[in-house]
Parts: structure tokens; sequence; C-alpha cells
């Protein structure tokens, strides 16, 4: 049936193949939710014909696989720390990461904060995101649920910021104020992850940041930048890579190999360290972002 | 002269708004986020604020208008925004842990900070009206021209703020600023001998 697929796949002239098909379409509070697919992948945009990028995508035929090396960038956490029992994650999209977190870690409570309800009914419908009895998922800004929570015991081993895309960084997610909050709702020893930017002025301003709020961090850097940081000293490579054999045939089902994402770990400080720290008072996130 | 600091007032007092509504997304943000409540929230009580500011400054221009209180008009609208600067985290702090539903707490929020200082640069422009207004025949000429100041300054203090202010300032410092060029503002006109009416 497959082998059919992709033979008749070869007759469909390529400008067809380039722009899948749109599946579906809503308008939300805050954008318009695309949904394009074909018979092999569906994929989230908030662009028409995913112009400017795609926001999380499924194989449907290997619909475990991870189509996006970033989500596998964010599982580098997972080699600072093999077993985050609670876990928070900002910004759902097509629930790629607490989808495959539930099935790595079967026992973690996972909180997922949300502010677009059309992309909460998006993930539920298109891509098969279907919360578990530990999962919940609010529909909230990123911000106010952090400072709600800092007001009760709750507290996270593993925080995941995923809420920045290309087109729009929320200013108020990326100041060392909201840093120092999420650092607050860390567990002892706890992780955070953040999905962030690879190029532009913004990488500069965003390092001193984080290296401010946190110290030294792990820099993952490819076509992303994932930031991997801690409230404790950073866990040695050494660790990490003792991590990564843990996990080499659970991350090999998802379609990558562990050591690939550990070559990526690094310590050096590539950037300006005199740059400006964003603050709650100096947040010009997207300007900096528009910016060579 | 005479004319040309009534414009004058109209234009940077609408371009203060502007600046201050979004800077006051800015300062709701950490405490509210920036949620479409929010944004509502805000816009909601600027346009309230106005609309009961062309209420009052039209009233006043009934007992003896004068440049020179339109000026005292500007001060005011200016030291109303005072509190904002030195009370500002103060009071979200104090609102977002009691209020934590993010719809009436901006709307709180932002009607606290932002209903007196928005109101009384509302005043302004009904306010000016009446000074450049000689007759009946004129009043819509007049009018018009006026609202087009006020209205394009808006536009230019949205632009300048959103475009380039905040790219090199902090929020306070852009608010000192504005301060700062309100009281300018307002001394001028002081100074300006007020042409006796006809």
């Amino acid at each position: 049936m497959r082998a059919l697929a992709i033979w008749l796949a070869a007759l469909v002239p390529a400008a067809v193949l380039a722009d899948p098909p749109l599946i579906h379409s809503e308008r939300s509070l805050y954008r318009q939710v695309f949904v394009y697919g074909d018979y092999s992948t569906r994929c989230l945009c908030f662009t028409r014909e995913c112009k400017i990028g795609r926001q999380s995508c499924i194989d449907l035929q290997q619909p475990n696989r991870l189509m996006f090396e970033y989500t596998q960038m964010m599982l580098g956490s997972l080699l600072l720390d093999p077993d985050p029992r609670s876990i928070l994650i900002i910004g759902l999209g097509g629930g790629t990461l607490p989808r495959t977190l539930g099935k790595l870690l079967p026992d973690a409570d996972i909180d997922v904060v949300e502010i677009d309800p059309a992309v909460v009914s998006v993930a539920a419908q298109y891509f098969n995101y279907q919360p578990g009895a530990h999962q919940h998922v609010y529909e909230e800004d990123g911000r106010a649920y952090v400072r709600r929570l800092l007001r009760t015991d709750k507290r996270y081993q593993l925080i995941m910021l995923d809420a920045y895309d290309n087109q729009y960084i929320p200013e108020h997610l990326l100041t060392q104020e909201f840093l120092t909050q999420v650092r607050s709702l860390l567990a002892p020893n706890g992780i955070v992850a953040a999905n962030t930017f690879s190029s532009s002025r913004l990488y500069q301003n965003e390092s001193v940041t984080y290296r401010a709020v946190f110290g030294v961090f792990y820099n993952l850097k490819s076509a992303n930048r994932v930031i991997l940081a801690s409230n404790a000293p950073l866990p040695s490579l050494a660790q990490a890579t003792r991590n990564a054999e843990h996990f080499d045939a659970a991350f090999t089902a998802l379609g990558f190999k562990p050591m690939s994402i550990l070559s990526l770990f690094s310590t050096a400080v590539d950037w300006d360290p005199k740059a400006r720290v964003l603050t709650d008072q100096y947040s010009p996130a997207n300007l900096l972002n528009s910016r060579d | 002269m005479y004319r040309a600091s009534l414009y004058l007032i109209a234009g940077w007092s609408g371009f203060f708004v502007m600046g201050i509504e979004l800077l006051g997304g800015r300062l709701l943000a950490p405490y509210f986020g920036s949620s479409i409540y929010v944004w509502g929230a805000i816009i909601t009580v600027f346009m309230l604020a106005l609309s009961l500011g062309y209420l009052a400054g039209g009233r006043a221009s009934l007992a003896a208008p004068s440049l020179r209180r339109l000026a005292l008009i500007l001060l005011t609208a200016a030291a109303a925004t005072v509190p904002v600067l030195l009370f500002g985290d103060t009071l979200l702090e104090w609102l977002s842990a009691r209020t934590p539903d993010p719809r009436f707490g901006s709307l709180l929020a932002a009607a606290l900070l932002f209903l007196l200082p928005t109101g009384v640069s509302g005043m302004v422009s009904p306010y000016a009206v009446r000074l450049l207004v000689a007759d009946r025949a004129s009043a819509g000429h007049h009018a018009g021209k006026l609202y087009f100041v006020s209205t394009f300054g808006s536009a230019a203090g949205t632009l300048a703020t959103s475009f380039y202010l905040v790219l090199y300032l902090e929020v306070n410092q852009i608010l000192l600023l504005m301060l700062a060029v309100s009281v300018a503002v307002a001394v001028a006109a002081w100074l300006i001998p007020s042409v006796p009416e006809s």
C-alpha cells in the first residue's frame, strides 16, 4: 500500500508535492491556525503555505518519529536529568513534546500551558494529542501561570520553554525577571530547556540574559538553538554521556541517536558578553530578532 | 504663536496618550500576561478615560478658558502619570496576587493606573477647540484641524514608541522622557501671551 502511494506520488507534478494541501484552518484569538498535510506528514502552521515556519509536524506513518531536530534537542534535557517526575511545558504546538515525554516517562506529571485555545483543539483533533491521566493543559498566558504557581508549593523538575516562534516572540517570556521566576519554580537540581533563536542580533541579548539568571548553560546549536540550564551546578558531560547510553534504545525509536544530540552540547561563550540583558523594562526582542 | 501652541499641545497630548497606552501593555504583561484580554482591558480603559475626558474638557471650557489653563491641564495629566512610575509595580504585584483572573485583574489594574492621566489628557482637545474657534462658521474647520493634529500625534506616538523608543530606552525612561516633554510644552505655552478674545 505504501509502495503504491509512493508510486502514485511520483506521477504527481512536483509543484503539488511542494505544497501539501490545506486540511484545516481556523481563526483564533491570536492568529490563523493552518493544518497542512498529505498521506505522509501533517504540519501545524501559523502562516499560509507555511511560508515562514512550521510549528509542528508529525509523520503519519511513524507517529513516534520526531521530525524536527529542535524537539530532539529539547529531549537533551533528559541527558541532564533522566527521570524528572514533574514537568512544565510552556507552549503546546502540535503536542509533540508532551506526547513524547508521556511515552518516555509514563509516571511523570506533565503540565502544559498554551495561550491559544485554538491550538489546543487543533492539537487534539489533527495531531492526536490526548492528555493522559498524568497530563493537564492550561489555557493561559505562560507568565501569568508561572506567577500564579509561585504562590503555591508546586515545583517542577523540568521546565520546557517552547513559546517562541520566528514571527512573533512574546517579549515578556524572554526577560531576566521571567527567567528568574522560572528558576524559582524549579525543584532542587531542576532543569530548564528553552527552544530559542540561533541567528539575528537577539542571539547576543538572549545569551547574556540566560547567563545572568542561570550562569553557565549548555548551548545546543544547529539550525535551531536549544539552551539547557539548571538552578544547580550543571551536570557534567560525563554524567550526560552515561544518561545518553540509558536512552539509546528509547531515542532510537524516536528516530535519532542520543549521541548526536550530546555532540552539540557546548559551554563556549560565542556571543558578545557586553550585550544588553533583556528585562521587563527593556525587552525589544522582536525588534532585535528582525536585525542581523 | 498662540494658535501654534494650541496645536502643539493637542498634538503632543495625542502622542503622550498612545505612548502611555503601549507602555501600559508592557507594564501589565509581567503580571497578567499579554493575552488578548490584557490588551482588551487596556484599550477599554483608555477609550473610557478619553470619553470622560472629552466630557470634562468641554465642561471646563465654559468657564474663563485660557491657554494657561490648557497648559495646566497638560501638566496635570503628566503629574497623574507619576504614580505609575512610583507605585506601578507595587500595585500590580498586589493586584495580581488577589485577582488572578487576567480579564478583571488587568481591567482593574489599567483603570487604577491609567484612568486619571488618560482622562485628563482627553480634556485637552475640546478645550483647545474652544480657544481656537472664533465664530460658528469656522468651528468645524478648526475642530477638524485640531482632531487631525491630535490624532496624527497619536499615530506618531504609537509608531515612535513601538518601533524605536523601546529599542533604546527602558520603559520608565520613556515615561520620564514623555513627562519632561509635557512639562516643557506646558511651560512654553504658559509663557506665550494670550491673545485677547474679540
